[in-house]
């Protein structure tokens, strides 16, 4: 087959309420989701041939893709959970994309939800290895390792790290979905306890409830559809998948040759985008994910992201609903959703003028998968 | 010793020879007997050139911090008795890095690059951790 890219798009967005969420399960919120993405599509369940989901953080039993088929009233030709974690958001869409193009569906939902704020206590704290012994538990502590061994190799400063987090929480004080609104400034990142140092705790993301999904579907059939098609450019991905006590690199991440991938399928470069919702478990994953991507030298991300550059007006906003910081902790399919309302001039006071090509990141474990997608309107 | 309320090892199949050793304060890796690779974690194979022939060679204990963190959050009450603490990426003089602690050290003395060696810490009857202490400090 040739190349995909603007083969296929995302034709439907959708997300439940966000935040602290009780009473809705893992499934309930990936049907509630997907609910929302096929209306906003303009589809129905009798539309749907194909439903890729990302597993529970939480925790699901073996055919959860199956049981949520049957919660939606679908049965179909396509189905399956993808465990990458956080880069299970990118990879459903290119497999959806790949699905359709080898004729096994037509129309393919890609979705997560998960309640790890008010359902199964300990979900992100959980002891699942050897390492427990000598207290590395947690998602920071991983990531807190790789952002000291960048500051160690090119000076990157907790302040430099900080300006993520204010940028985001910004454009996070102009989407009334975020689960935090209050704008903060350097000084309160600052002073912010330590979690695992060097992280402070708005160095970290959030832990939310919530769940997002869209819908893919072929250039053709985009056409016919309620709004305005978002076509899937380019896309790649990248798993180093070692434990990162045995990784080549800490400072090097799966982003690097998934976002040549995505460029060179895309056929564009890192000027040509105008706006990049970044993975940002951490403030560290998007500055060395800006790095890797090449929209400045490795070692420069520190002050890259200084002085306005990434925030909305400046020359690249990123995250402009506020990302995985400041608008929901739910793993990454917020950030395309995002990525897509700007592409269709969906968003208000933190449009992005004249929007035309985005890319999004996802990825997950600590920094062992990577995936990217580069969208345009 | 009172009882240990921290989280022990779980040994595998795999890993269960190290924790032996561990026991008996050796620390020991798996050695390819083919190319001479040292792995770890264990394994069943070399990861460099696939041979299933190996020994658990004795390791020198010595090496460097490749990265480290401190952890302010305690993640249960085990750890609450114990923060702030130390943990790092030892690279091994034989090459391979491994998770563990950093003790008898100051936390603001602590860097990459800093020479370290192995220091025994018994937990249980059956466990004993490998952490690290600047090299040469008594
Ligand atoms: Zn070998």
């Amino acid at each position: 087959m040739g190349s995909l890219g603007d083969k296929y798009a995302i034709v439907g967005v959708g997300h439940t309420k966000l935040g602290k969420v009780p009473g809705v399960s893992s499934i309930g919120f990936n049907v509630l989701a997907i609910k929302a993405a096929l209306e906003d599509a303009g589809l129905t369940r009798e539309d749907v041939d194909g439903v890729l989901v990302k597993y529970p953080t939480s925790g699901f039993s073996s055919l959860f893709s199956g049981k949520l088929c049957q919660a939606l009233g679908i049965t179909n030709k396509l189905m399956a959970v993808i465990d990458l974690a956080g880069a299970t958001i990118g990879t459903m869409v290119q497999y959806a994309a790949m699905a359709i193009d080898a004729g096994l569906a037509t129309t393919v939902v890609c979705s997560y939800g998960d309640n790890p704020l008010t359902g199964p206590p300990g979900t992100y704290g959980r002891v699942n290895s050897d390492d427990a012994a000598f207290g590395f538990v947690g998602a920071p502590a991983g990531y807190a390792m790789a952002a000291r061994r960048h500051m160690k190799e090119y000076g990157t400063t907790s302040e430099q790290l900080g300006a993520i987090a204010v940028a985001f929480r910004k454009h996070a004080s102009m989407n009334r979905n975020a689960q935090m609104q209050k704008p903060i400034t350097l000084e309160d990142h600052q002073r912010s306890r330590w979690v695992v140092e060097p992280f402070h705790l708005l160095d970290c993301c959030l832990v939310s409830d919530g769940g997002a999904a869209v819908v893919v579907t072929s250039a053709e059939r985009a056409k016919t559809l309620n709004k305005k098609p978002v076509y899937v450019m380019g896309w790649g991905q990248a798993h180093p998948a070692w434990d990162i006590a045995q990784r080549e690199s800490l400072t090097v991440t799966g982003a690097k040759r998934s976002g040549e991938m995505a460029f060179k399928m895309a056929g564009v470069s890192p000027k040509d985008i105008d706006l990049a919702e970044i993975y940002d478990c951490f403030t560290y994953t998007a500055l060395v994910t800006l790095e890797d991507y090449g929209f400045c030298k490795k070692g420069e991300g520190g002050s890259f992201v200084q002085n306005g550059r990434i925030e909305l007006g400046g020359e690249l906003p990123c995250n402009t609903a506020g990302g995985l910081l400041s608008e929901s902790g739910m793993p990454g399919m917020l950030l395309l959703v995002e990525a897509v309302r700007q592409l269709r001039g969906e968003c208000g006071p933190r449009q992005v003028n004249n929007a035309e090509i985005a890319i999004a990141s996802s990825q997950g474990g600590i920094l062992t998968t990577h995936a990217t997608l580069i969208l345009r309107r | 010793m009172t009882e240990y309320a921290g989280p022990l090892p779980t040994p595998t199949i795999d890993t269960a020879p190290f924790w032996e050793h561990c026991r008996k304060h050796e620390l020991r890796m798996q050695k390819c007997l083919d190319c001479g690779h040292v792995r770890y974690p264990a394994s069943v194979i070399c990861p460099k050139c696939y041979s299933e022939n190996s020994e658990w060679a004795s390791m020198s204990g010595k090496g460097t911090i490749y990265s480290w963190v401190v952890f302010h959050q305690a993640y249960g009450a085990f750890f609450a008795g114990i923060v702030p603490y130390a943990v790092a990426i030892v690279e091994l003089a034989e090459g391979p890095r491994m998770l563990t602690n950093i003790i008898a050290c100051p936390l603001d003395e602590i860097d990459i690059g800093m020479p370290v060696e192995v220091a025994f810490e018994d937990i249980t009857a059956e466990f004993a951790l490998p952490k690290f202490r600047p090299l040469g400090k008594p």
